[in-house]
């Protein structure tokens, strides 16, 4: 999220130097805009509920939702909530990231199969998997395994598809090459297939993030006496707004630190 | 004299739910151990199947092929370097498959990069390198293997036309000094000649076999090296004639 100045380097022109200077102008720029907009929507917001221009009934304040963190920070409950939801989340996506994986070399190795099962595949990925999350919470558990199991269902099938996809769409020749090398089938599916595909898997890695957070929250809207999902719930159903705001706000911050860490895994991975 | 390679009346038919094509009908040719045979014909008259029949990757519909080896290297009209790799684990990849990537391979694969002055981009990406020079580490990764058969499928004319005739050269003298058998898939009749012992004609497709040339350069002094090849007046002869049998004008 935050690049790297551009440094000018050892004997440069003039024009060269210039030329970093304006670049670096324009980022500036667009970095001060994106941090005004952000500051100013708060105490644009903040202003508007002291002065009753807007109904904190139904908006809220940042004051108010700051003093709810904080007020839930101090008595510990908040990072309880935040614990439980994020290794929720983390169950979920691992789950469906590397099962989704596992499925999608099986499909690989066994063509026919995933011939066979390719309309399965098709509905269940259109179907919206939200619907399905009070089935899997009743067949799975009533608890933390039922929010799991919802979150992996959501990232799952989306995860074949796109891996199997990109497994059968390596250039053949680079399969060939390999083959007339003397390679076996598990060692084009190691030094081709899986390498070839890394740009792929990390963008899954990055969309499952998201879905398995989809996946957590509505999950803990069903069932659950803990975690973020259940914050938002209980304040919007007892027309705590300031809660289902922090909520929501949290959920946001999570949202950014996790982009933050899937790009660094990206640029620490593919050096190509 | 042992051969290193023989097909036996191959014949090829595709098919596809509409129809079959006969891509080859009926081909028979043998390579000598140490012989660089180039295989000439129009676009899509079958060379490149020929040369999946050799490796293996395809079966004939008919005839027999033979070859004494365990060990082909396959060149691609791309290079076909895994991006992924830098120059150096591209290279070790037929080793890493046949599991002799030991230490003293690895610095064969060194003394080979430095060779073919690739010593300084080995740890470079391939897309960090130029077409020539991605072409040139396609070489020393089929090379590193020690291939006793060189399936080369248009390996240069994806390069543009001056890198095309240097990398050309550069190859031709290398498998002629090294003496490693080669079949060479080309529409490029000047490069054809002046790297190769023997040119073979395809027809159209079906492709049979329309002429061979058994190509020699008496005029040329000392080492023979494609460049010198090309300068000879028996270049002109051998080109006009191939150029004759494939009929390009009247398919123009």
């Amino acid at each position: 999220m935050w690049k790297k100045k551009y440094e000018p380097v050892a004997n440069i022109s003039k024009e060269h130097d210039e030329y970093l200077k304006l670049i670096n102008r324009e980022k500036n720029f667009i970095r001060i805009a994106q941090i005004l907009i952000f500051v100013l929507g708060i105490i644009f917001w903040e202003v508007a509920a002291r002065n009753n221009l807007i109904d904190t009934f139904l908006t809220s304040s940042p004051g108010a939702i700051f003093g709810l963190i904080m007020k839930l920070v101090n008595d510990g409950s908040l990072f309880k909530h935040l614990y439980i939801s994020t290794m929720e989340t983390i169950g979920g996506f691992f789950v469906g990231t590397v099962g989704g994986l596992l499925i999608a070399i099986i499909l690989w190795w066994f063509k026919k199969l995933a011939k066979i099962m390719d309309p399965y595949i098709v509905i269940l990925n259109s179907l919206p998997k939200t619907a399905l999350a009070p089935i899997i919470i009743l067949w799975v558990g009533l608890g933390y395994s039922g929010i799991i199991a919802t979150a992996a269902s959501i990232s799952i099938v989306v995860t074949i598809m796109t891996l199997y996809t990109g497994f059968i769409s390596v250039e053949k020749d680079k399969i060939i090459l390999l083959k007339t090398m003397g390679a076996n089938k598990f060692q084009v599916l190691r030094k081709v297939i899986i390498p070839a595909n890394i740009p792929n898997i990390l963008s899954v890695i990055k969309v499952n993030i998201g879905l398995s957070w989809i996946g957590v929250i509505v999950g803990e809207f069903l069932v659950s006496k803990a975690g973020i999902g259940y914050l938002i719930l209980y304040g919007s159903q007892t027309f705590k707004l300031d809660l289902v705001m922090m909520g929501v706000f949290v959920l946001g911050v999570i949202a950014a630190i996790m982009y933050v860490l899937s790009s660094w895994l990206e640029k620490k991975v593919i050096k190509y | 004299m042992e051969y290193i390679c023989e097909l036996k009346n191959i014949s090829k038919r595709f098919h596809t739910i509409n129809n079959e094509t006969k891509a080859i009908d009926d081909i028979s040719f043998k390579v000598k151990k140490g012989e660089i045979v180039s295989i000439v014909g129009p676009s899509g008259s079958g060379k490149s199947t020929v040369l999946s029949i050799i490796a293996g990757l395809e079966n004939p519909s008919e005839g027999e092929v033979i070859v004494n080896t365990d060990s082909i290297g396959f060149m691609f009209q791309k290079d076909q370097l895994y991006e992924w790799r830098n120059v150096y684990k591209n290279c070790l990849l037929g080793l890493e498959v046949k599991n002799m990537d030991n230490e003293e391979n690895k610095i064969k694969v060194k003394k080979m990069l430095k060779k073919y002055g690739l010593t300084n981009f080995k740890n470079h990406y391939p897309s960090q390198l130029s077409g020539g020079m991605r072409q040139r580490a396609a070489l020393v990764r089929t090379l590193v293997i020690e291939p006793d058969l060189l399936l080369l499928d248009e390996p240069f004319s994806a390069l543009d036309y001056q890198t095309r005739l240097a990398i050309g050269d550069e190859v031709g003298t290398i498998l002629r000094n090294e003496k490693i058998s080669t079949i060479l898939v080309t529409h490029d009749i000047p490069e054809a000649v002046s790297i190769s012992d023997r040119v073979i004609v395809f027809t159209e497709r079906p492709a049979k076999i329309k002429k061979e040339y058994e190509i020699k350069f008496d005029e040329c002094p000392g080492e023979r090296t494609p460049m010198k090849c090309r300068n000879t007046l028996t270049f002109g002869e051998y080109f006009r004639d191939i150029w004759r049998d494939l009929d390009v004008e009247k398919e123009v």
